[in-house]
């Protein structure tokens, strides 16, 4: 009787003590105490707490984000092998398609793309002393590193860089290089590009269509707009309106003017708010 | 004789009220007892506090230690906060071969960084100097500034962003200093850097709002040049650094004690000495702890001459090699900010006149920032960071006016002053020790152009300390060493 007694007395213990171990936790992530609502249960959950705690899972999980960027780097590598033999348009052609894109050389109509799969077919390698012209790398990983492979095409005359991730201002400060050539240039959703950025443009003297919608790094688009309209007379600037970034106010009497529609809808405007 | 009246009305009460029984105590007001239910959310904040408190990992103690007071021991004690402190605290934390295995603390003065000059700088980084060295560290920080989230990126943190505007610093040369200009260039471009060479119809080509008198040739860096936010560079190193292990602590190091051994040679006695502890006291107290420490990193920027004569260096006899001290002084330049609305505009690169005043876009509004270095003879003053508006009037704004006819209409909005960590030998970088006093490493001297390179100099100090040597930039030249035997190391470029 006295053991089993004894069992029965110290459960609640035990339970107390586990509850205890987890008390910390608790604490910081429950809403009894009146903590503030952000610090709810932690964001990754229980990975996250782990982390925070112990230096081998902060390890793992710091090198699975080294190997993204590896990845990356990966993609991004110069083909080098091809420079000596077949001449660095050569080179170029082969990042574009081995990264998915499309390639269209001087004179002709089609584009070179790799199928559905992925794979393309070496033809273009006995086309050595043809100009490439354009170029579309739209939704690719193509980086700063990445751009080694197209920085020595001397005719390229249209650059797609639409739907680029991992295209920011430091890769825009390199297409100095074609400031003789390059006409067009597409940076259409390219999430990591800024105003910062699109001032360097202002050396690329030939360029004539510059395409910047969606672009949603940028601030004050309107501003940017007349900026860049001014820093390149000669160029024609798409994809943003000047009235972008200014936020009417709904009851406001403007004189006799057509206003642009603002790119937020009415109901989501708050006056004299300007959106991100 | 008590008056009946009187009598009753003091007994009154006790009279009117029941009688109560032994042992009760005599209430006459409301109870003053807090309400534990009635504040229930307060009370359970206060009760979560102090079991908190209780449990292991905070730093509650019944002897009431005072907060924030540096260890007695540690490995490396980093003096001053600023961006070349903290670089050098990341970087000896990344370079090293095993977890912990140094103790590295940072001793900063002022927590409010009210005078530092990380802070208060204009923060533009350019490779164009004379020196392959001073290159070759532009070029890494560039690098460095690139990649600053693979390199000091913490995990589930926001990505760092230090706001780097890459408008290129555009240098103008008169007649006589075109040759050397050309020259520099051709050096730049050995080691790496993109430049280009402009001639006046060019220049008034690309930007029409310039008036080129004067002007006999320019040269404008094409890539990794520009400016950018200091703060957010000196949040990342300080933050990374400090999720890697190192420890910041706020107060001054007031005194060194210092050991020496004499070598007795027939020109005479030459005395060699080491750290072994220094004094920090702590703001606003005159409480002090002895650190007592392996080596000490002087990043004390403009006060590293006042810290190294703290130390003993540079108090020996006149004529001996014990007299040669660190020549590192504060010096004080301005910076104004104006608003131009006809201005240049987003191409506007840093500009750097033949005359030596530079200004540079700010923003999107029509605002520019800008300044001028004074000549030798007409250093202001540098007790405190006052501005000088005059100098503005008389000193910069003709120079600026000339060379951009805009800037005839222009209205100052405000000004600030900073301290460049002045070099007066040499104007370049102190980088490494000295065997006079064989464990302070110096970070120091930099003249303005320290915020550009302070990661590569971070690195280059950690690999001297790691590994006794500079591993990826062979930064020699730029050693106390130089001081002893009086080389001149000079750089033409200086802004």
């Amino acid at each position: 009787m006295g053991l089993a007694g004894a069992w029965w007395i110290l459960d609640p213990f035990f339970h107390l003590l586990q509850q205890c171990r987890a008390l910390p936790h608790l604490l910081r992530s429950s809403c009894l105490f009146g903590s503030d609502p952000s610090s709810n249960l932690p964001k990754g959950g229980i990975l996250q707490y782990l982390c925070d705690r112990f230096y081998d899972i902060e390890n793992v999980l710091a090198w699975r984000e080294k190997q993204k960027y590896s990845k990356i780097e990966r993609q991004n590598r110069y083909h080098g092998h091809l420079k000596e033999y077949c001449g660095d348009d050569i080179v170029a052609v082969n990042f574009t398609l081995y990264n998915g894109g499309g390639v269209r050389f001087k004179g002709q109509e089609k584009w070179l793309r790799p199928n559905k799969r992925g794979k393309y077919s070496k033809d273009f390698l006995v086309l050595r002393d043809v100009l490439v012209e354009a170029i579309d790398l739209s939704g690719s990983v193509v980086s700063y590193d990445g751009l080694d492979n197209l920085v020595f095409l001397t005719g390229l005359k249209s650059l797609d860089l639409s739907r680029c991730p991992n295209i920011d201002d430091w890769s825009l400060s390199r297409l100095h290089v074609f400031k003789d050539s390059l006409e067009e240039l597409l940076l259409t959703g390219c999430p990591r590009v800024t105003e910062r950025g699109l001032a360097c443009l202002h050396q690329l003297e030939c360029l004539r269509h510059l395409d910047i919608s969606n672009l949603p790094s940028i601030a004050n688009k309107g501003l940017i707009l007349i900026l860049l309209e001014e820093m390149l007379p000669q160029c024609k600037v798409v994809g943003m309106d000047y009235g972008d970034g200014v936020a009417l106010d709904p009851g406001a009497q403007m004189s006799g003017d057509e206003m642009e529609e603002p790119s937020i809808p009415s109901r989501d405007r708050k006056a004299g708010e300007i959106p991100a | 004789m008590i008056q009946p009246g009187r009598l009753c009305r003091a007994l009154g009460p006790l009279l009117t009220r029941p009688l109560l029984g032994p042992g009760r105590r005599l209430h006459i007001s409301h109870p003053q007892r807090r309400d534990l239910f009635s504040d229930l959310d307060k009370e359970l904040a206060k009760f979560q506090k102090k079991l908190k408190e209780s449990l292991p990992a905070s730093d509650w103690n019944p002897m009431g230690i005072t907060k924030g007071l540096p260890p007695e021991h540690a490995d490396v004690v980093i003096v001053g906060g600023g961006v070349m402190g903290w670089s050098v605290a990341y970087w000896l934390k990344a370079l090293e071969t095993q977890r912990n295995a140094l103790r590295v603390i940072v001793v900063e003065r002022d927590p409010t960084y009210s005078q530092a000059s990380t802070v208060l700088s204009v923060g533009g980084i350019r490779q164009q100097f004379s020196l392959p060295e001073n290159i070759q560290m532009s070029l890494y920080s560039a690098y460095f500034l690139r990649t600053i989230n693979e390199h000091l990126g913490i995990l589930n943190q926001p990505p760092i962003d230090i706001h780097f505007n890459h408008s290129g610093y555009l240098f103008l040369a008169s007649e006589d200093r075109a040759a050397m200009l050309e020259e520099n260039v051709h050096i730049q471009r050995d080691h790496g850097a993109s430049v280009s060479l402009l001639s006046p119809a060019q220049l008034k080509k690309k930007y029409p709002w310039m008036n080129t008198d004067g002007v006999a040739v320019a040269s404008y860096g094409l890539e990794n040049e520009g400016w950018f936010d200091p703060w957010s560079l000196l949040n990342a190193f300080r933050n990374k650094a400090m999720a890697m292990g190192v420890c910041q602590y706020f107060g001054e190091v007031k005194s060194f004690s210092v050991a020496s051994k004499t070598m007795c040679t027939e020109k005479g006695d030459v005395n060699f000495s080491r750290i072994s502890s220094l004094q920090v006291q702590m703001p606003n107290s005159l409480e002090s702890q002895p650190v007592v420490c392996a080596l000490v990193v002087n990043a004390a920027g403009p006060w590293s001459g006042e810290l190294a004569k703290r130390a003993g260096l540079g108090m020996g006899s006149q004529g001996t090699l014990e007299s040669v001290f660190l020549p590192v002084e504060p010096r004080k330049r301005y910076v104004y900010v104006w608003h131009c609305p006809d201005g240049p505009g987003l191409e506007c690169p840093m500009l750097i006149d033949t005359t030596g005043a530079y200004f540079r876009r700010d923003g999107l509004g029509g605002n520019y920032l800008g300044g001028c270095s004074p000549a030798e003879d007409e250093e202001p003053h540098i007790q405190d960071l006052e501005v000088d508006h005059d100098f503005f009037q008389e000193k910069v704004w003709p120079k600026l006016a000339h060379r951009v006819p805009v800037f005839e209409s222009l209205k100052v909005k405000s000004a600030w002053a900073g301290y460049y960590d002045y070099n007066t030998f040499d104007q370049n970088a102190v980088l490494g020790q000295t065997p006079l006093l064989e464990n302070m490493y110096f970070i120091t001297g930099f003249s303005g152009h320290g915020l550009q390179q302070s990661p590569a100099a971070g690195k280059a100090v950690a690999e001297l300390i790691l590994n006794g040597r500079f591993m990826s930039i062979d930064l020699n030249n730029f050693s106390f060493n130089r001081l002893l035997f009086h080389e001149q190391v000079l750089e033409s470029n200086i802004v």
